[in-house]
This record gives C-alpha cells, sequence and structure tokens, in this order.
C-alpha cells in the first residue's frame, strides 16, 4: 500500500541521532526504592488525592481520581506505604503535589478486571475503563485520552490517526513500542474504532523506521493502513500529521476534530489495550535515555513515578562530561535544573548531552535572512513576531493584531529557533509573549 | 545514586550550526573570484580600492561599536568587511584615497550604524555609499581605468579615449551605448562583456562569468534564494527585448542589457541583501521586477548610463511595504474561511475551550 504524503510547509532536518538507541529492545527496569507520583501528570484539572499519609498501596491501585472534566486518574506504579504527600519539582519545571511511595519490593498487583469480548461491549464501558485507567496522550500533550474518545456530537469524527512519526531527534520509545508492541496497538486500534464508531485509521510512521512500518503492516492488516511519512520535522506534530495522511488543513486555533480528525500517539493505544484486555492502568512506559553525556544508551520499560536520579543509575549513569539534562527530545524537550525529578506519564525520553554539544546562548540582531520564515511549518511569521517582542512592543500594540500573527497556533516546534543563523531564542520570545497575555487575561478576569 | 544539577537553557538544545558570521564571509568568498578578475585587468589598483574599502570599513565599524559601548569585536562579524568589500567592487579602480574613506564612513555610519547596526538600516550600506559618491564626485566616479591590453583597447572602443596623466580611461560600454547610441555596438564584443578582462568599468562588475561562479555558489550554498535576481534579469531582458524590437537603431539589445554594467553584481549580491530586502516570495519577486523596470527606466530614459544602484535604493525604500502585504497563508487559514461554519465554530469553542492544549507538538 503505497500513500503519498502531503508535505506540510517549511520543516527542518536536525541531526537525528536515533541510531543511538533505535536497534535497543526496551529492557524492564526494576522498581526503585522512591516512587514520587505526581497529581498533575497531565492537561487540565490536577487529580484528587485518595490516600493518606502511611497508606499501604499496591501496583495498579487508584491514588487519585480526576480532578474535573479535563483530567486523570493517578494510580500506584508499585506496591509500599505512602510516606509523603506534597509539592515536588515537575519535569515541566513548575511544582506540583505528588504522592511519595516508599515500594516494599514485593510489586504486589491490584489490577482492574479485564474486559471480556469487548469488541461486543458497550462503548460507554469501554470509555470508562480508558478513564478508570488514567490514560493521557503519552506523546508528550498528555491530553486525557477518555476525553478525546467522547468527541462533541457535532463534530463527528470519521478518521481516526495514531500517530507514529516520533519527529524528535534522538527518541526512539514510540520506535520501540511499534516494533515490540504490534500487536497490542493492534488490538488498541480495534478497541479505538469500536469506541468512536469510525471505519478508517492511519498509522503514520517517519521512513526512517521501516522495521516499524513492517511490524505495523502485518500487524494491523484491514484495520488501519500504514502511511509511510518523509523524514522532516516536525511531521509528527498533531496538524502537520493530518494534512500530511490525510490533506486536511486544521485552521488556526481550531482543533482537530474541526477536520473530523482524532489523533492518537501510538503508545496510548497500546495503553488503552492493556487497560481493556488485561485491567492495567497506564503504571509504566517506554523511556529513551540517551545523547553524548550518558555511558549506555537504550530504551527502558519505566514505571511511572520514578526519578530520573534512580532511572540514570540503572542505564548506567553519567559520563563524566555530562552538562545538560532534557525531558524529551532536543527541540521541544525541557532541561531540568536537577534530575530529582519524576518520570511521568508523558515523558519519552532522557537526553543528556555533553558539555561541547552545549548550544551557544548568545544571540544577536534579526538579520532578516528569512530562514525562520521558510522552517516555520505553520507559514507564520517568527521573523516579524520575535522583533516585535524582543523590543518589548508585545505590550503596547493591538493584542488582536499580534494574535493575526496567529502567536496561539505556535506550537514551540522549535524550527526557527534551530535555523536562526543569529540564534534568536525565537521560541522563548514567543513563550515570554505568550505568558504575557496569559496573565494580561487574568487580570481582566 | 545522589540527584546533581545540570545547565539550564531554553529549547530547542540543538541548532543546525549556521551563523550570521559564516554567511557574510560565505557571500564575501562568492564574491572573490570577481575580484580576482578585476586584480588581473586592473592591475594592483583594483586591490588597492578593495583591501582600504574593506579595511577602512571594518575601521569605522568598531570605532562606531566602540563609542557606542558596544561589543568592538563585533566588527568582525563579517558584516562590515562584506559591506567594504562591495563598496569596492561598485568604485572605479582609479579611485583616490581620499574618496574611499569618505565612503567607507558613508557606508558604515551614515548608511548602518546610525539606523542601529547590523539588522536596522533601511537602506544598503555599500549602494548608499556608491550613490553619495556619485553625487558629490561624479567625475572621480566616472574616470573608468581601462584594463590591462592597451592597444587592443584602443581599437576596441574606438571613442572617448583620452588620456590622463598615467592611466588611460575609457566610457563603460553602457555609458558608450548611452553617448553613441547604437554606432558603439559594433565594438562591443558579447565575449568581452562575458569574461570582463577588457571592460572598463567598476571593480567588480566587469565579468559576468565571475559573478555567474560566485551568484551560482550562493544558490548552492542557500545563502540566497533565486526570486530577487530572477525576476531583475527577466524584467530587464523583456524590456530590452521590447525596446530593441521597437527601434533597434536607438535600443540596444536585451542580451547587451543583462551583460553590461552592474546588473549581475546587483541583482545577486546587492540586491539580495537580507537587511533590505522583502522577504517573502512573493515579495521578493515584485522587488525584482521593479528594481529591472527601474534600472531599465534610468539606462534607456534617464540622465545616467546605469541605473541598478539607484533602482536598488529605491526598492529597499518599499521592502517594508511589501513585507506587510505579501505575507502568504498561514497553514490551515484559507480551509478557514472555506468552512466559515460559524455556528461551529462557536459550539467547538465553547467544548473545548478549556481542553484546547497548548501544546500540540509531539502529539496530544
Amino acid at each position: 500500500m503505497t500513500t503519498q504524503a502531503n508535505p506540510f510547509p517549511g520543516g527542518i532536518h536536525p541531526a537525528y541521532r536515533k541510531d543511538l538507541t533505535s536497534g535497543c529492545e526496551s529492557q524492564p527496569m526494576p522498581v526503585p526504592k522512591l516512587l514520587v507520583i505526581p497529581l498533575s501528570q497531565h492537561l487540565g484539572a490536577p487529580a484528587k488525592v485518595l490516600v493518606k499519609k502511611g497508606d499501604a498501596v499496591k501496583a495498579g491501585q487508584l491514588i487519585a481520581e480526576p480532578g474535573g472534566f479535563i483530567s486523570a486518574a493517578v494510580h500506584a506504579s508499585s506496591s509500599g506505604k505512602v510516606t509523603a504527600i506534597g509539592p515536588v519539582e515537575l519535569p515541566n519545571g513548575q511544582m506540583g503535589d505528588a504522592v511519595t511511595i516508599e515500594t516494599d519490593g514485593a510489586h504486589e498487583w491490584a489490577r482492574m478486571e479485564p474486559i471480556s469480548d469487548p469488541l461486543a461491549a458497550d462503548p460507554k464501558v469501554l470509555v470508562e475503563r480508558v478513564k478508570a485507567a488514567g490514560i493521557v496522550g503519552m506523546g508528550g500533550a498528555t491530553f486525557p485520552t477518555h476525553v478525546k474518545l467522547t468527541p462533541p456530537a457535532d463534530s463527528p469524527v470519521d478518521w481516526v490517526l495514531l500517530n507514529g512519526a516520533e519527529c524528535e531527534p534522538y527518541l526512539t520509545a514510540d520506535h520501540r513500542v511499534m516494533v515490540e508492541r504490534a500487536e497490542r496497538i493492534a488490538q488498541g486500534v480495534k478497541l479505538v474504532r469500536h469506541v468512536m464508531g469510525v471505519s478508517r485509521v492511519s498509522v503514520g510512521i517517519e521512513g526512517n523506521k521501516p522495521d516499524a512500518i513492517e511490524a505495523l503492516r502485518r500487524a494491523l492488516g484491514d484495520a488501519a493502513e500504514v502511511v509511510e511519512l518523509p523524514v522532516k520535522y516536525p511531521q509528527g506534530s498533531e496538524k502537520q500529521l493530518i494534512y500530511a495522511i490525510t490533506g486536511r488543513r486544521v485552521p488556526p486555533k481550531k482543533l482537530p476534530s474541526f477536520v473530523g480528525v482524532t489523533v492518537f500517539n501510538v503508545a496510548t493505544v497500546a495503553a488503552i489495550a492493556d487497560a481493556v484486555i488485561d485491567g492495567t492502568p497506564l503504571v509504566e512506559r517506554v523511556v529513551t535515555v540517551t545523547g553524548s553525556g550518558v555511558n549506555r544508551p537504550g530504551n527502558f520499560r519505566v514505571p511511572v513515578g520514578t526519578r530520573v536520579t534512580d532511572l540514570m543509575e540503572f542505564a548506567g549513569g553519567y559520563r563524566e562530561d555530562a552538562a545538560q539534562l532534557i525531558l524529551g527530545g532536543p527541540m521541544m524537550g525541557r532541561a531540568a535544573a536537577s534530575d530529582n525529578v519524576p518520570i511521568i506519564k508523558g515523558v519519552g525520553g532522557v537526553l543528556v548531552l555533553a558539555t561541547p554539544d552545549l548550544k551557544d546562548l548568545e544571540y544577536g540582531a534579526c538579520i532578516r535572512c528569512g530562514r525562520c520564515l521558510r522552517a516555520c511549518p505553520n507559514a507564520q511569521n517568527p521573523m516579524l513576531l520575535g522583533q516585535l517582542i524582543e523590543k518589548g512592543l508585545f505590550s503596547r500594540i493591538d493584542e488582536e493584531k499580534l494574535r493575526e500573527l496567529v502567536l496561539d497556533d505556535c506550537f514551540e516546534c522549535g524550527s526557527c529557533t534551530f535555523v536562526c543563523p543569529n540564534r534568536r531564542p525565537l521560541v522563548q520570545f514567543f513563550q515570554m509573549a505568550k505568558g504575557y497575555y496569559r496573565s494580561q487575561q487574568k487580570r481582566k478576569g | 545514586m545522589e540527584p546533581r544539577s545540570f545547565t539550564v537553557a531554553y529549547a530547542p538544545h540543538v541548532h543546525d550550526g549556521s551563523s550570521a558570521r559564516r554567511i557574510m564571509w560565505t557571500v564575501f568568498l562568492a564574491l572573490v573570484p570577481a575580484a580576482a578578475v578585476s586584480i588581473y585587468a586592473f592591475g594592483l589598483d583594483a586591490l588597492r580600492v578593495l583591501a582600504l574599502s574593506t579595511a577602512l570599513c571594518v575601521a569605522m565599524e568598531w570605532a562606531a561599536l566602540l563609542i557606542m559601548k558596544r561589543d568592538p569585536k563585533a566588527c568582525l562579524d563579517g558584516s562590515a568587511a562584506l559591506t567594504g568589500f562591495l563598496l569596492g567592487l561598485t568604485l572605479p579602480s582609479g579611485l583616490s584615497n581620499g574618496i574611499i574613506v569618505v565612503g567607507a564612513f558613508v557606508a558604515i555610519i551614515v548608511a548602518k550604524q546610525v539606523f542601529g547596526g547590523l539588522g536596522h538600516n533601511p537602506f544598503n550600506p555599500a549602494l548608499t555609499s556608491r550613490v553619495f559618491l556619485l553625487i558629490a564626485f561624479p567625475k572621480q566616479l566616472t574616470t573608468w581605468p581601462v584594463p590591462r591590453g592597451l592597444e587592443e583597447i584602443k581599437e576596441y572602443m574606438g571613442l572617448a579615449v583620452t588620456r590622463t596623466t598615467d592611466a588611460v580611461t575609457s566610457a563603460t560600454p553602457l555609458g558608450a551605448i548611452k553617448e553613441h547610441a547604437q554606432k558603439a555596438m559594433p565594438n562591443i564584443q558579447l565575449n568581452d562583456l562575458f569574461f570582463g578582462v577588457h571592460t572598463p568599468g567598476s571593480i567588480g562588475e566587469i565579468s559576468a562569468l565571475a559573478l555567474l561562479v560566485g551568484a551560482a555558489f550562493l544558490l548552492y550554498k542557500r545563502i540566497i534564494t533565486w526570486h530577487i535576481p530572477v525576476a531583475t534579469l527577466v524584467t530587464v531582458a523583456v524590456l530590452g527585448g521590447l525596446t530593441h524590437l521597437a527601434n533597434p537603431g536607438k535600443y540596444a539589445d536585451p542580451v547587451f542589457h543583462l551583460f553590461a554594467g552592474g546588473l549581475f553584481i546587483g541583482a545577486f549580491f546587492m540586491a539580495t541583501d537580507y537587511v533590505t530586502a522583502p522577504v517573502w516570495p512573493l515579495g521578493k519577486i515584485i522587488y525584482g521586477f521593479g528594481i529591472g523596470l527601474l534600472t531599465m527606466v534610468i539606462r534607456l530614459w534617464g540622465g545616467y548610463p546605469e541605473g541598478i544602484s539607484f533602482a536598488i535604493l529605491l526598492m529597499n525604500a518599499v521592502t517594508p511595504l511589501l513585507d506587510r502585504y505579501t505575507v502568504p497563508t498561514p497553514f490551515g487559514s484559507r480551509a478557514a474561511s472555506a468552512k466559515a461554519a460559524p455556528e461551529k465554530a462557536a459550539h467547538e469553542k465553547a467544548a473545548h475551550e478549556k481542553a484546547a492544549p497548548e501544546k500540540a507538538g509531539g502529539e496530544s
């Protein structure tokens, strides 16, 4: 089956460096002594904690329930005793409450009942299960999956996409899931088709993962078509992926359901199957540990809540010149000040860069070379936006005007900053302006 | 293992390795063939003008940065050197040192630093300076030494040869055409315009071949895009062709117009200056068209034999307007207007207001 993917505008070709780990089968990581499980591992309201200090918990036990419509449940990743509930540093750099569990090493499970013959079950039951399993988008945006499974009645979804692009350099976690769990993904696809009542499912995978394409084609059969995507960053961004596969363009400030599409990460779909077929909630994920600053790059199945410190110890530790710790990929990942942060549901990579790979942070004036304009996958105007924001003009010019330049639609892929010859921190400028407008809106009430 | 701390920085954490400095020096390098041909043709005088102009521009930049308490090391970022080199390439080889000092001052101080330095100047500094000099020192700026191979040259031009103190000067091909119309044509060989070693003119403009080699290099390196030069050259060729067809006795043919004068150095190296040119493809094409049009208007009916410098400067003034009105549609915007279902949009907004993922990258 050859489907020609539509090229989105712009895009870049960073050094992918995926060969460091793409052949590394995911190894199970033993449960560490300490688990730090944040209540906010998803987009939306934090979960409401159900346990208290001193409680004994089992693996898979619900420890916090969704705190609102857009929220997700949180489970204990192993058995042990709750030793603390309080604020910790989260991978996104903010502080948030977490349940700290001292594990007992027994890893005693408390799974949910498997749903027998799920394809005959009421879709509502399956959605409830996904909600109860605390499943969120595992590609990084962590949107609660049960909400996505039930699109509003007036935005009917007729095409479901699976995102296996994994366009971030270095990361191979999704790649390994696709190769190792192709059957599980196929089961998940059937469940999603049943729940959403769609007939058309496509999987988009960048052409640099031929083994994943092969494995999924074999496992999926007629359940979904597999589309080989050109290798171009950010191919895995939602709107770019939708255009590549369906030819539909999601307008600025609109969600995919506007064009009748919903996108799930491949690992998310496997997690749906785990929850329905085995009754296992989302308490473990594959994480790529890689970069010039680690001794042994590899892929690991990590219990949610494992501190990066412990993961790194198991994964072989840092090299002596390790200088920067990035949670996620090099394009959109966040540099952490310390490795005392937990792996959460949306973190698919731990990238450690050695001193010589550190980026030069000095930047100069815009020379109007236009590279950012050609790199922007949204065909926006990072050049002008960057200049306005740098000069502080964003607080003086009409907010509507600036939004016309579609600051809202920038998803901070970093392509503009990647190609800027004067190393202007454009993404950071945009984040600044977005923060400013958010605070303005709050003040307005 | 104990927790440890790390250096933090903003994303993205990788970079393509490009730098403004490298771009500037790449353009510099692309101009070296043209400079080499001119040194071969005009001798050490050409080297003197180029070296002096380049060095003075860097020195002026250094002084300006120092006075303004900015980092004076930035004078070596290649932009001042490139301005100086380009300025030198637009000057005649016999120019006196004093005029070059004035030229460097106008280029760096007046046209660039006064406006805020790199990235902020509305007009191309090298061309601003050249046009200033042309107006301030019209005689010196139009005294064109004849390249080596003097005896051939006398026959070659066959006109307007005047003997000054130690150098022989002559009209440029465009000057000859301006003055003598088609009578000069039989004396001008396309060959000479192409290779340039026998043609009088500004240091950098004489060899079309050398300039095309440099331009091909810049296109290959993706430092420039095709839009501006192609639009300029096509406009010149079309206008040259039309006027030639209308009155072959009065107007030169389009091939002559393409290869004569400063068209190539202007279209490939000056009009493509990042800071002063439009950024969007459509804007670039309109800009190139405007440059070609104005160049031909000046060449055919204006007071000067060559008009590319004026044309580029005039179009520089239009750049902000072009940038503003040629912005392409953001990805998906057309779909929005085509599918404008207001009630649906309103409903969706209500349903997803809180849900709107702020981060669509990776996955959602």
